[in-house]
């Protein structure tokens, strides 16, 4: 079958550069999409799971089921609603879902970590519960929500080459094309790309912290597990 | 409704549940994988985890490549693994399948278990010593129970994980509940399609509820109790 087919051809990166660069530009655009939905959705949803007791069974609830369902399942379920053939609508839905557990987490995880002492100072200056949340709980609980996005951020960019079962992908692209057409290069092209994807955008991410959060930096503590 | 009527009558024929290409076959298929899958994360990274964590020399580094893995596409190696002509037929695609999906599975588990045991309190360790224990003495009965609730969070998080991928697998070359969806898409078979997106949506359920509570029932109490004092029920690992 392929058996005299070599593991790479440089000549395949060289010839398809532009294909390359647009499934690599897709593939940020997807990410972005959802990880910037993911922050919005998770964020609000954290804060008031934290602070009412009553609303944690149902976020956590709703946003378990969404991590857990594969996002392949998902395709298939939401298509008849939200279009099956390179909607995006129906990827993002589906990679939305997938980080919101991950960040509700661990921001709810960070606002239980705020020192009690620093809950206490914030009421002696006279802030009231909701002030103290936005400016006090929320800023020491940060370091908690970067942990949240990095994880979210890398299994997003791996996540993302699934979506080519329904004619996106990014990256996924690459891998689809190269299994149907039996040829290596693409794919390694592809897992490659995405993991070099997936460094940098941790990277960056670390940046952003340091720059924004200074006091931070001697904090970072293990998760517990990951 | 048309739709909802097709699919009830699509769980409802028979001839979809049985035969090699039924339901009952391809759940079958997608359990056997998933748990050999687990299994050999369970030797090999659990095994890794136990010993370096026991040691505590190199688990940093072994615990960093585990996260590199994390942003490797599964489907990349499960294409890559199901065209190498060596192994792409062997067993009915089966092996390569399960090559693919143990390297995802490895991280949490080796990951959650090097924690579980770095996190067993010094004295208790150094009790143990001192009581005349031998190294592979502590190991068994002291460190590995302690660290027991973890490595089952990181079995649990693999196994999430791995019947979420198998599905992937049926794209590639093994057939199993993934089946029905990736024929019905490509086909345009709306109905086969949701109806096995419903099976794999309930299994990984299943999954995900059932060793939640093998967890909860192998986590010590007063382990439980701290994990509650920190206001979150229960230990979902990511």
């Amino acid at each position: 079958m392929l058996a005299s087919e070599p593991f790479f051809r440089w000549s395949y990166v060289a010839g398809n550069w532009h294909q390359i660069g647009s499934d690599l530009v897709q593939h940020i655009e997807l990410t972005l999409i959802a990880i910037g939905i993911g922050l919005l959705v998770s964020l609000p949803l954290s804060l008031v799971a934290w602070r009412f007791r009553l609303f944690r069974p149902p976020v956590f609830g709703i946003a378990s089921a969404l991590y857990i369902i594969p996002s392949l399942a998902l395709f298939a379920i939401l298509g008849p609603i939200t279009g099956y053939v390179a909607s995006y609508t129906t990827a993002e839905f589906a990679l939305v879902g997938y980080t919101l557990l991950i960040l509700i987490w661990n921001t709810v995880a960070g606002l239980n970590a705020v020192p009690d002492d620093a809950r206490q100072a914030a009421r002696a200056l006279g802030y009231s519960p909701g002030a103290a949340l936005v400016k006090v709980d929320f800023p020491l609980a940060l370091p908690y929500v970067f942990a949240g996005l990095r994880v979210a951020t890398s299994t997003v960019i791996g996540l993302v080459t699934v979506t080519a079962l329904i004619g996106l992908g990014g990256l996924g692209q690459l891998i689809t094309y190269g299994f149907n057409a039996q040829y290596y290069t693409p794919i390694i092209v592809g897992l490659v790309l995405s993991v070099v994807l997936a460094a940098i955008a941790d990277l960056l991410l670390v940046l952003i912290e340091r720059l924004t959060l200074p006091w931070a930096r001697s904090e970072r503590q293990d998760r517990g597990a990951s | 409704m048309h739709f909802i009527e097709s699919v009830f009558h699509w769980f409802t024929t028979s001839a979809n549940w049985t035969g090699p290409n039924g339901i009952l076959q391809l759940f079958y298929n997608q359990a056997k994988l998933s748990i050999a899958v687990v299994i050999g994360a369970l030797v090999i990274g659990g095994g890794l985890g136990v010993v370096l964590g026991h040691t505590g020399r190199g688990g940093l580094v072994a615990v960093n490549a585990a996260n590199a893995f994390r942003a490797v596409p599964t489907l990349a190696l499960l294409t890559l693994l199901a065209i190498q002509p060596n192994i792409s037929l062997t067993w009915d695609g089966f092996l390569a399948s399960w090559i693919a999906l143990l390297i995802l599975a490895i991280p949490p588990i080796l990951t959650n278990t090097y924690i579980g045991m770095r996190n067993v309190d010094r004295d208790v360790r150094d009790a143990a010593k001192a009581m005349g224990l031998s190294g592979g003495q502590v190991l068994a009965r002291v460190e590995a129970p302690l660290a027991l609730p973890f490595i089952m969070a990181g079995v649990r998080t693999a196994s999430i994980e791995v019947v979420a991928t198998s599905t992937l697998a049926a794209y590639v070359s093994y057939s199993d509940l993934g089946t029905f969806v990736i024929s019905g898409l490509n086909g345009q078979d709306n109905v086969e399609a949701f109806g096995g997106a419903i099976l794999v949506a309930v299994l990984a359920a299943i999954v995900a509820v059932g060793l939640g509570l093998l967890q909860r029932w192998l986590t010590p109490l007063p382990m439980r109790q701290a994990w509650m004092r920190q206001g979150l029920v229960g230990n979902v690992s990511l």
